[in-house]
């Protein structure tokens, strides 16, 4: 399926306003924090595609999700992950393109044991 | 012998029809453009059948008499300042919301309404197409002539069309309107004539005209009911419209479907604004979102597809899946407003204990399971100093443009992810409704202004927050943040305070 439209031409005339291009040398990433609605969606940064793994955990997963009480909590080694909906194992010392995530890809996490406010998913 | 006075029906056929010509210097193809490539096929338009016969000179007639009520009630309004009689200042917020979310969208359907009635070749739909986009344009302004009061003495009204333009949740009804205007003719009038005006609008107006009631706002009922008789011809031109595509030919059936289908979804999802109006913005509540949705959409909407069926169309698809989100969207809205508070252009805040206990009554299913805790949560935070903002940006759906936060459908703990790739690049969306408009138009979709997106590549005024609301127009410790502080609720605290001087 397509589009339907007057000129047979149309996609020349369109512009992709998401291309990686548009983003300055940067990549979009989303990160979503399972079971913790309180964040009410995923959240979304523009990173330097060679940006490791754990830096990006320690400079903008950490700081982000701070304000929750339960953020304390984290162990960070028993976290499980997914990376475009497929489960994944981070190496934390290699860049996020190393570890398959790329332009708009999105990294969801479920802390084992912590489950929001009163395992209310809040 | 004096002329005979003439009969409704010749009066109207004869002001109406025999008026237009077929060209000779231009092929009528070049004439009309527009009315073809969509696909639908048109065997008769004179078969086509108005209900209103409305003449453009008693369509004058009837305007001006409904003008002149409406701007004397406003100027006594004003002169006995009605804003200071409202149930509660938080009320205003709705009005914010309408002003900056809704009025635009009446201004858009002028628009779309008069390419409309340029470019169908039919008379019956041109003429009443020309008519609604009068109507159109009427109530944007009076929208903003009975606004405008309000806008002297609250905060966030003062820059509407820029914000419209501009601020990131508004870009939700923008580009609702901006996709129906840049279709063709006839999903132009499925989209707002049919799915909007007939299927959806009691949806909308209903709750902002009986909030309005309810919470003291004259000003607003009155343009609501100067409204009201053409919003009636409107959802007569809407059924009209389908009836008659699918009267005209077989072939239009799966096309019009196919378009009930999109424009039922994105109209459900631009309603969200309205649900997280009626249950959390209204001081004094008309009824809940669930129970005007039963109303409106389940039994009325379910009595028009089982008139529709004879013509072999079904009700529109994920009907269900609305259905059952209308326990959750409210919630799940307000919810957002609360934490991006700082990026809002109206207030926010926590439900109190009265307002919590009426929402466990409605949603007995799920606000005590699933939200109360998140609002007891948040209290707390606020009571120990600590209120929860959310200081990153949120991913947004690539179709609806709202930040992706519904939940998977029978599981509320859970996000909804859905994705498609097109060309190498990886789009989301917050449901199966919005994944398949895109995957049916993803040359269109694959161009969408996200507020997020555009902000990270450095169109929105700056890399930061302050920045991006200065870009806005937003005025910060003005028109953002918490009811509780704002200078809305200084101006009101100091009215009640004269108003007990005087009465002491």
């Amino acid at each position: 399926m397509s589009v339907i439209a007057i000129r047979p031409d149309y996609e020349a005339h369109t512009e992709v306003r998401d291309r990686l291009g548009n983003f300055h040398g940067n990549q979009v990433v989303y990160v979503h924090w399972e079971k913790h609605l309180s964040f009410c969606a995923a959240i979304a940064f523009p990173l330097p595609p060679d940006m490791p793994f754990g830096a990006f955990i320690d400079n903008v997963i950490k700081p982000h999700y701070a304000p929750h009480p339960q953020a304390e909590a984290i162990d960070w080694a028993a976290v499980t992950w997914q990376i475009d909906g497929a489960d994944a194992t981070p190496d934390l010392g290699k860049s996020l393109a190393e570890n398959g995530v790329g332009h708009k890809s999105i990294v969801r996490f479920w802390t084992p044991g912590l489950d929001g406010y009163h395992g209310s998913a809040s | 012998m004096s002329a005979r006075k003439l009969g409704l029906k010749q009066r109207y056929a004869l002001m109406t029809r025999g008026l237009d010509w077929e060209t000779t210097y231009q092929p009528m193809e070049e004439v009309y453009p527009y009315d073809r490539f969509e696909g639908i096929k048109i065997r008769d338009w004179s078969e086509w059948e108005d209900p209103f016969r409305l003449t453009m000179d008693s369509y004058w007639k009837f305007q001006a008499e409904k003008e002149r009520k409406l701007y004397a009630v406003l100027d006594s309004f004003a002169q006995s300042n009605g804003q200071t009689g409202i149930s509660d200042p938080r009320y205003i917020n709705a009005i914010k919301l309408f002003i900056t979310g809704v009025s635009p969208l009446e201004y858009q359907a002028h628009r779309g309404f008069a390419f409309t009635g340029r470019h169908l070749r039919g008379v019956g739909p041109r003429v009443a197409a020309q008519m609604q986009s009068l109507d159109e344009l009427r109530h944007a302004q009076t929208q903003i002539h009975t606004i405008s009061h309000y806008n002297k003495f609250f905060n966030g009204m003062a820059e509407w069309p820029h914000m419209h333009d501009r601020v990131w949740y508004l870009s939700v009804p923008k580009s609702f309107f901006d996709d129906a205007r840049t279709a063709g003719p006839f999903e132009f009038m499925i989209a707002i004539g049919f799915a909007f005006e007939y299927v959806l609008t009691n949806l909308l107006f209903v709750p902002f005209m009986s909030g309005a009631a309810y919470n003291g706002d004259l000003a607003t009922v009155t343009f609501g009911f100067s409204a009201q008789s053409d919003e009636s011809r409107h959802m007569t031109l809407g059924i009209e419209v389908i009836k008659f595509l699918l009267e005209q030919h077989p072939d239009n059936l799966p096309i019009v479907q196919k378009w009930v289908d999109k424009w039922f979804w994105r109209g459900h999802r631009v309603l969200g604004l309205v649900a997280m109006m009626m249950d959390y913005m209204l001081p004094k509540k008309v009824m809940s979102w669930k129970e005007a949705w039963e109303i409106y959409f389940t039994e009325a909407g379910g009595a028009l597809f089982q008139d529709l069926a004879r013509y072999g169309l079904r009700p529109p698809k994920y009907a269900d899946v609305a259905t059952a989100e209308a326990e959750h969207i409210s919630h799940q809205n307000w919810c957002t407003f609360y934490q991006y508070t700082h990026a809002a252009a109206f207030h926010t805040w926590l439900p109190t204990a009265q307002e919590m206990d009426w929402l466990s009554e409605k949603y007995p299913n799920t606000f005590d399971k699933y939200y109360r805790p998140r609002y007891e949560m948040w209290a707390q935070m606020e009571k120990d100093g600590h209120r929860f903002y959310n200081m990153a940006l949120p991913q947004l759906c690539t179709t609806c443009q709202i930040p992706m936060v519904y939940t998977e459908p029978g599981d509320p703990t859970t996000i909804a992810f859905r994705q498609s790739m097109y060309k190498n690049e990886r789009y989301h969306f917050c449901s199966d409704g919005c994944k398949d408009i895109f995957d049916a138009e993803p040359e269109k979709f694959a161009q969408s202004w996200l507020p997020v997106h555009q902000i990270f590549q450095g169109n929105c005024g700056g890399a930061t927050v302050p920045d991006v609301l200065d870009w806005y127009k937003l005025k910060v410790g003005e028109d953002n943040l918490d009811f509780g502080q704002s200078p809305d609720r200084k101006t009101w605290d100091e009215w009640q305070a004269s108003k007990s001087r005087l009465a002491g």
